[in-house]
């Protein structure tokens, strides 16, 4: 691999596009449609939060491999947190994806794999997708959101 | 796995493909480290030197503006610009320059046409008739006109192999049809329609036809009183010329027959604050002051074309297409989208398993650019059932060379993401 592909195609990326973890329908919570109309990315997130902690999340759709694992491995770091804690994940998520290259990435586990798309500015807003849709998800039950 | 190396048993290409790369300056710079093969020529071609030397002299030597001034300057500005105008209309085949209208591209075009002609043919309870594999810019300026004026849009459906259904298309149009607006060539599916059957089905029913003729003009001799059209629609920036202008033809009995589109300076005969007075075709519809230097270079690149010769653009281009098709026939896991029977300069194309997103941007690491995405055709899309495809365009610079490069960047796709 050459030219910075391996930065953005992390082994974990690729492991979590080939086999998505929570990949599939969460009936009885709260649900919101990610799309990318121009690069034809779709995503549902669904949502099961009781007392403002998320008990599941998971995830259903089209995506690239970026937009796809950046679902998955976000189905498995939000399980368990609160809501306040989950965007505040987004948060720090977002800010790592965003920064100059270089830049340290410290305390956030898997989702660290995801420095590599810095490099990759047009790439970002597949890593932010599934994020967004979470968001609305938990804000408002049912609802759409768009990156473009 | 093949790695599509050329066939000796196969005539050499009818153009020098070598000495053809050595006019074009940007295809000698590397990108990522790798030499660039440019394959993204559906989204814009890039420009000869003779074209980049074109535009610069005017400024150099020429500029003023123009049909204005009384100075000399002011004269010859004029004098190339609607030199240029006539080199289109002959390269187009128009029975006079006044037929051609300078755009800014083919979006300007057609919306010009569904502005005047649209605006004041088009009524309630009438139609617009166009097809599924139109580009956004052919399909959202007739669905804002039928909106404003209460008409309904109808659409030509397409077979499979992405060819469009004539059984069907006779039968949408009615008494009510006002205007069928058709693609020429698909910037998707690559399918060259038959222009020329359409429009005498069309004329049967004294319909105009206009022709989106974007993706056509590079790559073949257009001749509009052959196709019989009436409105031809182009961009400069996609035969080699450059962005920010592009051409309407239109018949001089439509185009005199049509209102003002933009209004101001350069469209009239006389202003007073009762009342203002037209100008004739083509200057009604060219208000304000036009991409000179951009008409001057588009018929420099005219001029470009005609030295090469289309009969001989055309056969290498099919060669190289037909040569890039058996390659990816040999590609495990690649499906080919649009397969027509005739076909212009397009291949788009699926891998399994793999997003057209991931595809452009490990070709992009080795240097190959291609398009992905939806290609402004979403309705197009959803008809395929396809989210997205990536599409490898060509041009009259392109080679065998740069087919193998996309071949074996898909390769390292496939060893990627598997």
């Amino acid at each position: 691999m050459t030219s910075g592909l391996e930065a953005l195609y992390r082994d974990v990326i690729l492991d979590h596009n080939k086999r998505p973890r929570n990949f599939r329908v969460l009936e009885g919570g709260g649900k919101a449609e990610g799309s990318n109309p121009l690069c034809g990315d779709r995503l549902t997130v669904y949502l099961r939060v009781a007392n403002g902690t998320i008990q599941e999340a998971a995830f259903q759709g089209y995506g690239c491999a970026i937009a796809i694992a950046s679902a998955s491995l976000m189905t498995e770091s939000v399980k368990g947190k609160t809501l306040a804690e989950a965007e505040v994940l987004f948060e720090h998520f977002l800010r790592m994806i965003s920064a100059p290259a270089g830049a340290p990435v410290d305390g956030l586990g898997d989702l660290s794999a995801f420095a590599g798309v810095r490099q990759f500015p047009v790439r970002v807003k597949c890593a932010t997708l599934p994020w967004e849709a979470l968001r609305a998800a938990a804000a408002g039950g049912v609802g759409a959101v768009s990156t473009e | 796995m093949s790695r599509g190396s050329p066939d000796p048993a196969r005539p050499t290409p009818v153009l020098d493909a070598a000495a053809i790369r050595q006019d074009f300056p940007l295809l000698a710079r590397r990108v990522h480290g790798k030499p660039l093969v440019y394959l993204d020529n559906a989204a814009t071609t890039q420009k000869p030197q003779v074209v980049i030397d074109r535009v610069t002299r005017f400024y150099v030597e020429e500029n003023a503006n123009v049909h204005r001034g009384v100075h000399w300057l002011s004269e010859r500005a004029t004098d190339v610009f609607e030199e240029a105008r006539a080199t289109i209309g002959r390269f187009v085949n128009a029975r006079r320059a006044e037929e051609i209208v300078f755009v800014r591209g083919t979006t300007e075009a057609i919306n010009l046409v569904a502005g005047t002609y649209g605006r004041s043919r088009v009524g309630r309870g009438d139609e617009v008739v166009i097809s599924t594999m139109e580009h956004h810019s052919n399909i959202v300026p007739w669905q804002i006109l039928c909106e404003q004026q209460g008409a309904r849009l109808r659409i030509i459906p397409i077979t499979d192999a992405g060819e469009l259904d004539l059984d069907a298309y006779a039968t949408l149009l009615t008494d009510r049809t006002r205007i069928v607006s058709v693609v020429h060539v698909s910037n998707v599916l690559g399918t060259v329609t038959p222009v020329r059957e359409i429009v005498r089905i069309a004329h049967q029913r004294g319909i105009p036809v206009l022709v989106d003729g974007a993706q056509a003009v590079a790559h073949g001799a257009v001749d509009v009183q052959a196709l019989g059209c009436d409105f031809y629609a182009f961009s400069g920036h996609k035969m080699f010329g450059p962005t920010g202008v592009g051409v309407l033809y239109g018949t001089s009995a439509l185009l005199e027959s049509m209102p003002p589109y933009q209004s101001g300076g350069d469209m009239i005969r006389s202003v007073s604050f009762e009342q203002t007075r037209y100008d004739v075709p083509p200057h009604r519809f060219e208000a304000g002051t036009p991409d000179i230097a951009g008409a001057v270079g588009l018929a420099a690149a005219i001029g470009y074309l005609a030295g090469i010769g289309f009969e001989r653009i055309v056969r290498f281009e099919q060669d190289l297409l037909e040569y890039a098709t058996a390659a990816f026939s040999r590609l495990p896991g690649v499906r080919v989208i649009g397969t027509a029977a005739s076909k212009a300069g397009v291949l788009s194309f699926v891998l399994d398993g793999v997003h057209p997103h991931d595809v452009g941007t490990i070709l992009d690491r080795e240097g190959v650019a291609i398009r992905t995405g939806h290609h402004c055709c979403q309705p197009l899309m959803d008809r395929l059932g396809l989210p997205a495809t990536s599409r490898a365009s060509l041009a009259l610079y392109n080679t065998r060379e740069d087919i193998d490069a996309l071949v074996a960047a898909l390769q390292k796709v496939r060893a990627l993401l598997g």
